[in-house]
């Protein structure tokens, strides 16, 4: 895992943009500029509920006493934007894209808890025509949740087996499960990811853990298999980490993805690789890097297979740069075969983790291409 | 965005598109309002301003040497020649753009869609010119069976022999590949290196690159002499611009077994360590005799003037010559050399520190010759053997690179070998 990353993050459709307003050159009106936000500690007085599709801009101003906090909410609650930490007196600025047409919720949140000051916001019309015009992008997303579907259920599948291994205190076992398990959570981490909070349980590392918050999941049991030997809590531990892959696996199976997030999920995949395995952090008391940097690359392959058809019909020449630089990745990746997992991160040399490192590099750069054809 | 645009004039329009950052619409409203209001543009003064790319020679050789350097060397690992034709077509074209001020790529750093990401990195957008230059060079090693070119190398581009007390890192020397990119704003500098590796990836790869920071020659009568990490005035008698005739003699090739290289010139670049901490416990005294000159003018010794004629056959008292004869102005000089002469164009570096409490400083040693076998390697035969300043160095990078001739418009680096 390399950072928490929250599920906007992932949600590239929905540029969002906080900027602290101090000039009052565009006043916020009630007609089609910025919608004026009166906030006060027991109302949220929105000067237009309804708007276009596209950009919306919100300037929501503290009246009250409390320090605030402002949201613009699909249905189901999913949050499209958020102002924090409006200070009383202050003026904050939210932009929103909304692409699409329907019910949202505006909310203040004086004090910055709670389910806040609420009220209907309607918008008109849709943005873009991109989201169902392109059968093949359709495709594509169903395609590729085919394929995190299957990686899903051989997860919970190894997971489990890690997991019994554990419990029986069968240490060998468990260290030649590990990788294993770590394979189908690392073909899909990228949809993982957009679960906010519980990535980090499962693949949190030490050093990335927030204050307050337990240190659980694949690296908590790696570095009791190979570094303090099984605890007293161990078993608990990975009681709870089936738990949270299970519970991570009902919300990957169901989520809906777009293209775009695809296309950044490839390129995602390959940034873990180059900040983490190809520096041996990822498992650094395993090390079984390789493994992971092996699955990394196969659900980023996945990705691009399911956006395929789209791609070769934008860029072809995209296409078949980036099948070089894939198939560049594997024959390197296979030269650290080992019977029949990889070698160790500890056996590699300087000059073979600098061979990695480059043609993770020349990889990269094409695939940090695709979002934009994609949207394009 | 227009082509005519550099970056400068980018400026109000920078500033609007922060506010609105990801929005594209109202970032390309912005656009349009610079372009038919333009910001007047501040006198830019010499220092700022544009050196052509484009000439019978590459620029950055005789361009009055810029402050600041990055200088990076690639292992080609792309198989096929077309692919590296078209990266040379590639970096010639960002080149082209980002001497001039520009981005690498037109709308490059905020006028793309939102969801790709920027063709150019940013950070030079709202920075002049800087006297950017961008020069190429082709190290021996691209001469193999590769790319066909292994009857294309010149006689000149013969390795350089190991010379005594050489300390070299394999990891700092060599490189299929090199660019030079000098300016007067080092984030204009490695700004150009980023941009120009971006697009590389996947065709070459980065072998080792160097920062320097205050150019430790001057190569125009019309800049100072500046001073090397020993606090010394560096590079008094080198080749000037203002001497097409001595440019001729010794920088500029013709003739020669190579046609391509015809308007070119050969860079020996050397990353040579200076232990200055130990430099700085030498008394003044011997640092000058070591030198060769007087450490506050620059005068040779027994002289007045920096600029002064090194005499090498006056006698002290002593009867000893006043400037020794294993000082390093007279090792280096033309009259011990055969007359021979090179345009040294090095800057200074101080990569941090090496982990014992000392400085990793030195000299980035650039120089740009006819033919190194017959300038460069007398020269460093007789320091390395002779120099008593060579105890205080250490040279752990070397490299050679044939420099092409400047590109016209319409070509591209490389295009007469290529």
């Amino acid at each position: 895992m390399l950072k928490l990353r929250t599920a906007a993050a992932i949600a590239v459709p929905i540029a969002l943009v906080v900027a602290c307003s101090q000039d009052k050159a565009d006043t916020p009106d009630s007609g089609g500029g910025p919608i004026a936000v009166q906030a006060s500690d027991t109302e949220c007085a929105v000067a237009r509920t309804d708007a276009d599709a596209g950009t919306i801009t919100f300037e929501v101003s503290n009246k009250g006493t409390k320090v605030t906090e402002f949201y613009l909410y699909a249905e189901g609650d999913r949050i499209l934007g958020e102002v924090e930490n409006i200070g009383p007196g202050l003026t904050r600025r939210l932009i929103v894209e909304v692409a699409d047409g329907g019910k949202y919720t505006t909310a203040c949140k004086p004090g910055m808890k709670g389910d806040g000051i609420r009220g209907d916001f309607a918008v008109n019309g849709s943005a873009g025509a991109a989201k169902d015009a392109d059968a093949k992008l359709a495709e594509a997303t169903t395609s590729y949740q085919r394929y995190v579907n299957s990686q899903a259920d051989a997860l919970i599948t190894k997971t489990t087996e890690f997991v019994d291994a554990v419990k029986a205190e069968k240490v060998d076992e468990a260290k030649a499960l590990f990788p294993i398990a770590r394979i189908y959570w690392e073909r899909i981490e990228p949809v993982a990811e957009s679960f906010g909070d519980i990535d980090p349980k499962i693949d949190g590392r030490e050093e990335v853990i927030e204050e307050g918050m337990e240190f659980t999941g694949f690296h908590r049991l790696e570095r009791d298999l190979w570094q303090d030997g099984l605890q007293a809590d161990s078993s608990a531990i990975a009681d709870r980490l089936l738990a949270d892959v299970t519970e991570l696996v009902g919300m990957a199976k169901s989520v809906e993805l777009n293209p775009l997030q695809l296309a950044n999920g490839a390129k995602e995949l390959l940034d873990e690789v180059a900040t983490g395995k190809i520096t041996g952090e990822e498992d650094r008391y395993s090390h079984t890097d390789l493994y992971d940097f092996r699955s990394n690359v196969d659900g980023s392959q996945a990705a691009i297979a399911a956006l395929r058809p789209v791609l070769e019909e934008r860029d072809a020449a995209l296409v078949s740069t980036l099948d070089e630089r894939f198939a560049a990745v594997d024959t390197l990746l296979e030269t650290y075969r080992s019977g029949d997992g990889f070698k160790l991160y500890t056996e590699l040399t300087p000059d073979d983790i600098k061979g990695l490192a480059e043609a993770v590099d020349a990889l990269g750069e094409p695939l940090s291409k695709v979002a934009g054809v994609v949207a394009g | 965005m227009g082509e005519g645009i550099d970056r400068r004039r980018l400026l109000g329009l920078a500033g609007a598109g922060a506010a609105v950052a990801g929005v594209g619409a109202l970032a390309g409203a912005a656009a349009d309002r610079a372009l038919v209001h333009p910001t007047p543009v501040a006198s830019t003064s010499q220092l700022d301003a544009p050196v052509p790319f484009h000439g019978e020679h590459q620029a950055g050789i005789v361009t009055p040497a810029q402050d600041r350097m990055h200088f990076v060397a690639f292992d080609v690992r792309t198989k096929k020649r077309a692919e590296l034709v078209a990266l040379l077509k590639q970096w010639t074209a960002a080149a082209e753009r980002m001497t001039a001020g520009q981005e690498a790529a037109e709308g490059g750093a905020v006028g793309g869609i939102p969801q790709a990401p920027p063709a150019d990195t940013g950070e030079a957008l709202d920075l002049p010119a800087s006297g950017l230059t961008l020069t190429v060079g082709f190290g021996g090693s691209l001469f193999d069976d590769r790319f066909g070119l292994a009857g294309s190398r010149p006689a000149a581009l013969a390795d350089l022999p190991r010379f005594p007390q050489d300390d070299l890192d394999p990891a700092r020397s060599g490189g299929d590949l090199c660019i030079q990119a000098c300016a007067n704003d080092p984030q204009v500098a490695v700004h150009a290196v980023r941009n120009l590796v971006r697009l590389g990836f996947g065709t070459v790869a980065v072998r080792w690159s160097q920062l320097g920071f205050g150019r430790t020659s001057s190569t125009s009568t019309t800049q100072t002499t500046p001073r090397n990490l020993f606090g010394f005035k560096d590079g008094t008698n080198n080749l000037k611009a203002e001497d097409p005739a001595a440019l001729a003699e010794h920088v500029w090739v013709s003739g020669g077994d190579a046609d391509w290289m015809t308007g070119g010139s050969y860079l020996v670049a050397r990353r040579i360590r200076m232990h200055i901490e130990i430099w700085d416990r030498t008394s003044l005294a011997e640092q000058e005799t070591i030198v060769g000159r007087a450490k506050g003018s620059g005068a040779p010794l027994g002289q007045l003037q920096e600029f002064d004629t090194a005499d090498f056959h006056v006698n002290g008292a002593d009867g000893e010559p006043v400037i020794p004869v294993d000082a390093h102005i007279r090792l280096a000089s033309a009259e011990s050399l055969d007359g021979v002469r090179m345009l040294r164009r090095g800057y200074n570096f101080v990569d941090g520190s090496d982990g014992q409490g000392h400085l990793d400083a030195g000299l980035f040693f650039l120089c740009f010759v006819r033919d190194p076998h017959r300038q460069f390697v007398p020269m460093q035969q007789a320091l390395s053997t002779r120099d008593v300043m060579m105890e205080y160095l250490e040279h752990n990078g070397s490299a050679l690179f044939a420099c092409p001739p400047g590109v016209r418009p319409g070509g591209y680096w490389g295009d007469t070998l290529l």
